[in-house]
């Protein structure tokens, strides 16, 4: 039965807990404050022109980098709040709904709205700039796919104060998502939200498969690409064959829940396996969509950091695309206790185990690239560094879940929990991390502090460990994932007491980052060369941060670590007096406005659908309608950088 | 983007302009027939479980061709060799995603399908 919209206007607004009133109040005042900030300094036609409607693809590299900085904040205070609930025996700081809600969301922002968008930040600050290209294949929907990760995480995020959050964990399972057990508004917010935004994750992985091959320059082969191109080629694969899964499986949960469906009702007919089957489909591959990048910056940081190039440089790419397919030959092993038999468990253990081995020929190639290597330990290179034994006791425990008799036993318990925060924080988020403080100059223009830097990344580092070690110990003691509350006298409180203390290390950690950040701004060290790490890859041939069409000559590659080897030809030609070729006009995409308001009607249609206030959605969807219509028709996308442009734009950056 | 893509771009404009595009129109109404066929099938409960799950797959193996013929301009031109490669990958991935499912689904024989 869909859920009569009168029904709910009475809980439109999310009432009784002082959290929530505390949010909504910090939700309102600092929404005055950009809009003050922005009226007071005259800012919101620069905030149109330069990024709202921007189709750079560095511009909307850095506002994915944001979006996903502050959703790694919420996501962190979830985190901090569920770690204060558990902190000791039958604490009262939560009650078991407000759990509930908090737990949910923290996974459903932390793997879609915050590893996601933060690897689409790394894959659109270099690649392009990696491949020698002056933009993506695709710019206009690249900003689209901005905008609908945008207002799908708004959406989500919404649901803490209106409507109520989802709270049947963030794989959101049928029966418990259907709506024999979970009637109001937040199991729609998260299914719409994450349909809006898996359309934009789609653009982009179609969008970077196209640009990667086809938009190279010229000599620069596929076995000459560098190693972080390799691995978004190989995540952005992933992507176009798992999300369908995903948007497959969503879309019947909705509409078993809006129109009275029933796919995944067992007395109906249907089959709730089915959901986990299929949302599994896509969550594994997941995680190798988020990681395979990591494994990419690791190699670049590696590579300069040691100041040789990469190890077994083959192997590498052989190993990414061994790992992507065989992503999907392992998804049984989160639902091996479904009991689909011991031959289907035997076969997805085995092929589960397999991912092991092309991680490890990965792992090893990083060790041999640093043996004998001028190694230089800068930031990047520490998170890189405290990835290795990270990985590696992430990637033991997880061969120890693969084992799927051993798996009844650890199955959804906080073995599991440490094993996957161990591989997704130790892997995922170290590298973006190292991924992040490598490119900012070629963001910014400036260095982020590198005293600041180690700190934030030692007591990160420190505070992981503190926070995640007791967690397997506990798992194996009996406790599981997601209760709210335990009784004294299990000897789970120290353990318990002690991660929590580790959660507030990483939170003070996080601090330090922002602090990094934001001291770097004023006094951080600029970069004037555009090569501020001696680096060997394109994206640092040229000045930072890059004039908007990059390239003004596209530069002809002959190897691998192709800047490397300009550098030291480059001698040479200053020798021989060889003049540069002729600038000719460059070709680029114009702004637009419409991917922005695009995703607003989303957002409306969206809003509209969750509260089943059909006349919205149908206003939202017709939006949407128009916005494609009108791109149809239009036929001025495009211009030409004039060479006397360029020319000033590059003496104006110290170059001829 | 070059001086020489936007050429290029011209070019296949010029040349995919055949007016009316029949086969677009002729491709939805033929996936949206085997999408309704297929719940017809499911919802109807017709025929013995066997033959109506052969026949939704039947249905599912038309709905890729026409999707491919139709719709993903697999005709259009002679495309490097990775093309092939991708669509074999595309293959491999489908059929272990479809058999897969119905291997861990049918629960080693005890359900129906």
């Amino acid at each position: 039965m869909p859920v009569s919209p009168a029904n709910l206007t009475g809980h439109f607004f999310v009432t009784g807990d002082p959290l929530i009133y505390g949010a909504d109040a910090s939700i309102l005042l600092a929404s005055a404050a950009v809009v003050f900030v922005l009226t007071y300094y005259k800012k919101w036609r620069w905030l149109w022109r330069e990024w709202l409607t921007t189709v750079d693809h560095k511009k909307i590299g850095v506002m994915y980098l944001m979006a996903a900085l502050l959703m790694l904040f919420r996501g962190g205070v979830d985190a901090i709040l569920m770690r204060t609930q558990l902190m000791l025996p039958n604490m009262k700081f939560l009650a078991a709904e407000h759990y509930n809600q908090i737990f949910t969301t923290h996974g459903t922002i932390m793997i879609l709205f915050m590893a996601m968008p933060l690897i689409f930040a790394m894959f659109n600050i270099a690649v392009p700039l990696q491949i020698g290209a002056r933009d993506v294949a695709f710019p206009y929907l690249n900003a689209i796919s901005f905008w609908l990760f945008f207002f799908g995480a708004m959406l989500l995020n919404l649901s803490f104060v209106i409507g109520g959050s989802p709270d049947a964990g963030w794989t959101s399972y049928p029966p418990l998502a259907g709506l024999g057990f979970d009637r109001g508004p937040g199991e729609n917010f998260y299914l719409l939200a994450l349909q809006v935004s898996g359309i934009g994750s789609m653009a982009t992985g179609i969008n970077f498969i196209v640009t990667i091959l086809k938009m190279r320059a010229p000599g620069m082969t596929l076995t000459k690409m560098p190693l972080f191109t390799w691995s978004v080629l190989a995540s952005s694969i992933l992507i176009i064959y798992a999300f369908p899964a995903l948007t497959a499986a969503l879309a019947l949960l909705l509409i078993d829940r809006v129109a009275g469906a029933h796919f995944f009702t067992m007395t109906q007919g249907g089959n709730a396996m089915m959901y986990v089957n299929l949302f599994w489909i896509w969550g594994h591959p997941e995680v190798y969509i988020v990681v395979l990048p990591a494994f990419g910056i690791f190699s670049e940081v590696f590579s300069t950091f040691s100041g040789k190039r990469i190890f077994g440089y083959t192997s590498m790419w052989l190993s990414l695309m061994t790992i992507s397919v065989l992503s999907y030959f392992v998804w049984v092993h989160h639902f091996f206790t479904m009991g689909a038999g011991p031959d289907v468990n035997s076969f997805f253990a085995v092929a589960s185990m397999a991912v092991a081995i092309p991680t490890g020929v990965k792992v090893f190639n990083w060790l041999f690239t640093m043996y004998r290597g001028r190694i230089r330990f800068t930031v990047p290179m520490l998170w890189a560094l405290a990835f290795i034994p990270n990985f590696a006791i992430g990637g033991a425990t997880g061969v120890m879940l693969a084992a799927a008799p051993a798996d009844y036993q650890y199955h959804n318990s906080y073995f599991l929990i440490a094993h996957f925060h161990q591989v997704l924080i130790g892997g995922v988020v170290y590298g973006m991390l190292a991924g992040m403080y490598y490119w900012w100059p070629k963001m910014f223009g400036f260095k982020l502090n590198e005293r600041l830097g180690r700190w934030g990344f030692w007591l990160f580092n420190i505070g992981f460990y503190v926070c995640f070690m007791p967690l397997y110990p506990l798992g194996l003691m009996g406790m599981t994932r997601r209760m709210y509350v335990y009784p004294a006298g299990l000897h789970w409180a120290l353990l318990n007491l002690i991660s929590t203390i580790g959660a507030y290390v990483m939170g003070i950690a996080f601090i330090l980052i922002v602090i990094d950040v934001l001291y770097s701004i004023v006094r951080g060290e600029r970069d004037v060369t555009g090569d501020p790490w001696n680096g060997r890859t394109l994206e640092w041939s040229l000045p930072s941060p890059a004039p908007h069409y990059n390239f003004a000559r596209i530069p002809a590659v002959a190897s691998r670590d192709a800047w490397w080897a300009m550098k030291e030809q480059r001698a040479d030609d200053l020798n021989s007096g060889r003049q540069p070729e002729p600038l000719q006009p460059i070709h680029m995409p114009k702004n637009s406005g419409r991917p922005f308001i695009l995703g607003v009607f989303f957002f409306v249609g969206g809003f509209g659908a969750v509260f089943g206030w059909y006349l919205l959605a149908a206003l939202g969807f017709v939006g949407v309608l128009f916005a494609l219509l009108s791109r149809a028709l239009e036929y001025d996308t495009d211009y030409y950088i004039s060479v006397e442009e360029i020319e000033r734009t590059e003496t104006a950056l110290g170059r001829s | 983007m070059t001086v020489s893509h936007q050429q290029a771009n011209r070019r296949s404009h010029s040349a995919g302009d055949h007016g009316f595009p029949w086969s677009h129109i002729a491709g939805y109404i033929l996936s949206v027939v085997l999408t309704a066929s297929a719940l017809w099938l499911a919802v109807a409960h017709a025929g013995r479980p066997v033959w109506r799950l052969s026949a939704i797959l039947s249905l599912a193996s038309a709905q890729i061709f026409v999707q491919l013929f139709l719709f993903m301009h697999i005709t259009e031109s002679h495309g490097p060799r990775y093309h092939v490669l991708a669509l074999v990958l595309a293959a491999v991935f489908t059929l272990t995603v479809v058999m897969g499912s119905i291997w861990i689904m049918s629960f080693n024989g005890t359900q129906a399908y």
